[in-house]
């Protein structure tokens, strides 16, 4: 009886109920009676199933298949996740791209971003380097040069980037020498501009100490800076990137489209600010831009475990579903082989649930060594694929652990008929044959 | 060799569970009392008349008869394989009739020891492997399987072969294999269903021969045969026609080494 809660201690009404019922009598075995021994199990399944090893090894060789395959399927998908979450680093998860998609919706609009674009995404929070970039369309043969005359005169075919201060900044230069362009600059439409490292090489530009010019066409540009690498927009490394005013005095607006807007933002800000730009850009038409931000790692995750993964564990399954029926046949054809057998071993003291346990051994021992097999020949499959990728192989223990078991289960289920059909087996009609 | 086996038939000599009076030398191996088996029907088929049958430790008991007479139904009964649906079946002096199955099953297993026409040897192991398979289901411990084994093999003049598999075995052999095996779970009785069937006379000569010496040891041998050559060793034929049991008492051979 619980104790009671109460402080004052209650009257006990109630007393406690003796016992009527006793323990039955059990009928005493007349007969010490028959037994099977776990290990006399295990050694009876292993001897039945290395009685003919070469069916035994075609008939595991589905549950082989589909545990491999389920195996396979799990860890190449989690190796490849783990790559994918390498390359989801910092930087991707802070940059929001906005495109400019006005002329998508209306042919009659103008140019996406408005020219005070910069500042206005400014404003919102989170930000922290924003601007528009486009490339500049030059008119054909347009190169460019280190000199309008002479040596310098061969001119080279490089892509010229328009691109306000922020842009720039937001692409996390590194700067070889010199300085990038600043807003004054910017609003001032000076003609300045910084190369990328390859472009300066092959202008003949290695020091900015003699105030290097390059020519695009035939407009000079001071050159403010080289830059030898970006971690975001490489594609400023293999241009000639100019203020955004100097390239819209010189060449005009972008073309429709061309431009976009590069946004950095502070850590977790991203998917906010993409929400947010285009109507901070442009209130009266949100619609004319699309900000893209970036992937969410969830679902690049749920992508990755996508169809194409979904359609092979099926497969494995399919695998698994054969390999079933091909132990539930073979233990089928050992039962009716061995029909003599059986109704050996009920003379010789089996019961019925004995045989029974007998061939239910068999074949879940048949389906764990296929489990085990195909487990392992997973885990060769994941970790030789990610050798020859050069990918780290990822596995989770749970995945390999449970792969035999699954082929036990296959072969505990297989065997359920095959075991029930011989253990119906009447031992006189067994020992005629 | 047969000192110690009769020596040992003496030691397993126990108190009749049932009255816990006589010991189990008096009390009868087999005891038929009015036992019948009829199939239900239809039509119904009276496999086995009523019957009276009394078979005494130590005694080599034939049971001849043409094929379809009802051997087969007589050895299902006599050996637990089938339930009489008539009178009572003592075998040690347990009535069968009141049994669960698995004490059946277990009776059978500890107290009967068969021998059939087919030898029923598992043909991937070994004589002694086979021989020990008699022991698996009655929790011997699995160190004096072997022993057992090799002891058996040993009194059906097998020790030699006991790693040779039953293909390697001559059609004797392996019935005296299928002896040993019987004779490992330490019996009561030694059921032998045409022993000698599937043996040229030589064979058959020489597995009868054993049963004989087995016999001469102690052991209660019934043999079911339709041989009267074979029937002819015994010192006591049962007859059996068409389901009914006769028993024609011949001049019984004197029991010398008794």
């Amino acid at each position: 009886m619980k104790p009671a809660r109460t402080r004052l201690p209650r009257p006990r009404t109630r007393l406690p109920r003796p016992r009527t019922r006793l323990p039955r009598p059990r009928t005493p075995h007349l007969v010490e009676p028959s037994r099977f021994a776990p290990g006399d199990v295990l050694s009876e399944a292993v001897a039945g199933m290395l009685r003919r090893p070469g069916r035994s090894a075609l008939t595991a060789l589905g549950t082989v298949l589909g545990v491999g395959a389920f195996v396979a399927v799990l860890g190449l998908t989690a190796t490849a996740s783990s790559r994918i979450d390498a390359r989801f680093d910092l930087l991707t998860a802070t940059e929001v791209t906005v495109e400019d998609i006005a002329r998508e919706r209306d042919e009659f609009a103008g140019p996406g971003f408005p020219a005070d674009a910069d500042a206005r995404i400014g404003r919102l929070g989170g930000v922290t380097d924003a601007g528009v970039l486009w490339t500049v369309r030059l008119a054909p043969g347009t190169t460019v040069r280190a000199a309008p005359v002479g040596d310098g005169a061969d001119g080279e075919p490089v892509d010229v980037v328009a691109a306000s201060p922020g842009a720039l900044r937001a692409a996390v230069p590194r700067l070889a020498q010199g300085r990038l362009y600043d807003e004054f600059a910017s609003s001032t439409a000076q003609p300045v501009a910084v190369l990328g490292a390859s472009v300066a090489a092959r202008l003949g530009i290695t020091t900015l100490e003699t105030r290097p010019a390059v020519f695009i066409g035939d407009e000079p540009f001071v050159v403010a800076g080289i830059v030898d690498d970006v971690r975001r927009r490489a594609d400023v490394l293999m241009s000639v990137t100019v203020p955004r005013t100097t390239a819209e005095r010189l060449w005009g607006p972008p073309e429709s489209g061309a431009a976009t807007m590069l946004v950095a933002t502070e850590t977790g800000a991203a998917r906010q600010i993409a929400a947010e730009a285009p109507v901070a850009l442009r209130p009266d038409h949100p619609e004319y831009l699309r900000a893209v931000p970036p992937p969410d790692p969830r679902t690049l995750r749920a992508g990755v475990t996508g169809d194409l993964d979904r359609l092979f564990l099926l497969l494995a399954a399919v695998c698994l579903v054969i390999g079933a029926v091909g132990i539930a046949h073979t233990t089928l054809v050992a039962v009716l082989e061995r029909t003599g057998e059986i109704g050996l071993r009920r003379a010789l003291g089996a019961r019925s649930r004995h045989i029974a346990v007998q061939f239910l051994a068999e074949s879940g021992v048949l389906g764990g060594v296929g489990g085990l097999v195909g487990a392992a020949t997973g885990v060769c499959a994941v970790v030789g694929v990610a050798l020859f990728r050069h990918w780290t192989p990822v596995l989770h223990p749970a995945t390999v652990a449970a792969a035999p078991a699954i082929g036990l289960a296959t072969g505990l289920l297989a065997g359920l008929y095959p075991a029930v059909r011989a253990a119906r087996t009447e031992p006189a009609e067994a020992l005629r044959h | 060799m047969i000192r110690s086996v009769r020596e040992r038939a003496r030691r397993t000599r126990r108190p009749d569970p049932a009255t816990g009076g006589p010991t189990a030398a008096e009390v009868p191996v087999v005891e038929f009392r009015g036992v019948g088996l009829t199939y239900p029907g239809p039509p119904p088929v009276q496999a086995l008349s009523p019957c009276e049958l009394t078979i005494r430790r130590g005694e080599f008991v034939t049971v001849v008869g043409p094929s379809g007479s009802g051997k087969s139904t007589f050895l299902n009964v006599m050996g637990l394989l089938d339930t009489p649906t008539e009178g009572t079946y003592l075998l040690d002096g347990v009535d069968t009739g009141a049994l669960r199955d698995g004490d059946r099953t277990a009776l059978r297993g500890r107290r009967i020891g068969f021998v059939f026409q087919a030898f029923h040897l598992i043909p991937h192991r070994s004589a002694a492997e086979n021989v020990m398979l008699s022991a698996v289901y009655t929790a011997v411990p699995r160190a004096e399987r072997r022993a057992r084994a090799m002891d058996a093999l040993d009194r059906v003049g097998l020790a030699d072969r006991a790693d040779a598999l039953p293909a390697r075995l001559s059609g004797g052999e392996r019935q005296r294999v299928a002896v040993a095996r019987a004779l490992a779970g330490r019996p009561s009785l030694l059921l032998c269903d045409e022993p000698t069937g599937n043996l040229d006379s030589d064979n058959a000569d020489a597995v009868l021969t054993l049963l004989d010496g087995l016999h001469t040891s102690g052991m209660t041998v019934v043999v079911i045969t339709h041989d009267r050559d074979v029937a002819a060793r015994a010192d006591r034929t049962v007859t059996i026609r068409d389901g009914v049991l006769d028993e024609h008492l011949r001049p019984a051979r004197e029991r010398t080494t008794r």
